[in-house]
């Protein structure tokens, strides 16, 4: 590569967009929506009935808080590396501890919406004659959405930029462009795979915000009156 | 379990320029470096911008953009723009990922005082600074440490990253290991960082709760 190559050449983009190679773009962009998208889920699954157990068990909180709270300390590259013995070089070692972000952000937020519950609703549809099984569905869930889905975009978007981190052992989605770029000492890759995950980031972020605006119509009419 | 026995009774792992403290106190220098320079601008901006009111749209632009920006290509980029020939420039994206969290929580803590608190501090004739430095920043204190603590483990987690692009620090264990297909040294260093991460971790939690004055002792969270 000669010492004055432009900042970025569209004609690499062009040519590795899509073709047959496993590194194409659309490919690698396939890998990262993968590799974001099945923590996100998981940890969405998991966490609504553990932070429900807490609000039920409020004994249990306090323990759960503290390993969430040293979870979300831990740094993701070392984690990759304590998996592989376990599951290789394989998308798996950098789906897990993605996972684990997500229930260390997601658990708190379930215990937090249901908190926002406020207190005369629940005794409304206590008094109402909802069973505790139907409160939860149609009363207590439906409030909580707007906290746990601030809880799901923080969540969706640090998981987008996290896989990048893969790219050091080989399954980094779009973060496999950093790798590249700095094996060839080529602009064009790093910044292709910066603006891809950030436009990957927005994408999902706005995907959240669109389920948010849809779950709570109530939000909008009070905002519209 | 070998692998560590291997790694830590390895005597070339306690001499020379790639011994263990060596690198843990290279890790804790940029570390530290990094942090500092953040809370140096994250700090005063998010006094300003929490106590005047102006700019709050910079607090939630950076916070989203912060979360967004993928640490390990912000490195490439840095390095290949401004080459290896020294690793200040390697500074640069950790300080720019360390600066949301404390700008974001200092601002949230500032702006999350009671306004009747703040009223009876003007009350009381106290001026802009003085209700600034005597009432807001005290009762925000606790949100002020937890930006830090969450800027802390992220700056040791990304300088590990960073050893990637030729920083020193315990990530050296990592990446040679995997370039020489040395796992004992893999799996020490990952060792040596998370439990590094967690000392940190602990370490600021510690100080909260010594720092934030007994009187302030809400619970207040904002990631």
């Amino acid at each position: 590569m000669d010492d004055e190559q432009p900042l970025f050449r569209w004609s690499w983009v062009e040519s590795n967009w899509n073709s047959d190679s496993p590194n194409s773009i659309v490919n690698l962009l396939e890998a990262h929506v993968v590799m974001s998208l099945v923590p996100v889920v998981l940890g969405l699954l998991v966490s609504l009935p553990l932070g429900l157990a807490c609000v039920r068990w409020r004994f249990l909180y306090q323990p759960t808080s503290a390993v969430m709270n040293v979870i979300y300390a831990l740094p993701s590259l070392p984690l990759f590396m304590l998996l592989i013995p376990q599951t290789g070089l394989t998308r798996m070692t950098v789906i897990i501890p993605l996972t684990f972000y997500a229930l260390a952000v997601l658990v708190p937020a379930v215990v937090d919406g249901m908190g926002s519950v406020p207190d005369h609703v629940r005794q409304s549809a206590v008094a109402m004659g909802f069973t505790p099984l139907r409160r939860l569905v149609q009363v207590e869930l439906p409030i909580a959405v707007p906290v746990v889905l601030a809880g799901l975009r923080v969540v969706t978007v640090s998981s987008i930029s996290l896989v990048s981190v893969g790219a050091l052992i080989g399954q980094g989605g779009l973060g496999n462009l950093f790798t590249d770029a700095f094996q060839r000492d080529f602009y064009t890759p790093a910044i292709a795979g910066i603006v891809l995950i950030v436009l990957l980031a927005l994408v999902g972020d706005g995907i959240v915000l669109a389920a948010q605006r849809l779950l709570t119509p109530w939000m909008r009419a009070r905002r519209a009156s | 379990m070998n692998w560590l026995i291997d790694f830590f009774g390895n005597p070339d792992n306690w001499s020379g320029p790639g011994a263990i403290p060596v690198r843990l106190l290279e890790h804790l220098g940029f570390s530290a470096a990094a942090l500092v320079l953040a809370a140096l601008i994250g700090i005063p901006l998010g006094l300003l911008i929490g106590h005047t009111g102006k700019g709050s749209v910079i607090v939630v632009v950076s916070a989203n953009l912060a979360r967004a920006l993928p640490t390990l290509g912000l490195l490439v980029l840095i390095v290949l723009l401004l080459g290896t020939a020294s690793i200040w420039p390697v500074l640069i994206p950790l300080v720019a990922l360390a600066v949301p969290p404390i700008l974001v929580n200092t601002f949230e803590g500032i702006r999350g005082v009671d306004p009747e608190l703040r009223d009876a501090a003007y009350g009381m004739g106290l001026r802009g600074p003085q209700v600034l430095f005597k009432v807001l920043v005290p009762v925000a204190l606790p949100l002020v440490m937890l930006g830090l603590r969450l800027a802390a483990v992220q700056v040791v987690a990304t300088a590990a990253v960073a050893a990637y692009v030729g920083l020193g620090g315990l990530g050296r264990y990592i990446i040679d290991g995997l370039a020489t297909q040395d796992y004992e040294s893999v799996v020490g260093g990952s060792v040596l960082i998370v439990g590094f991460a967690l000392a940190v971790q602990g370490l600021f939690t510690l100080a909260q709760k010594v720092m934030v004055s007994p009187g302030v002792s809400q619970r207040l969270r904002v990631r």
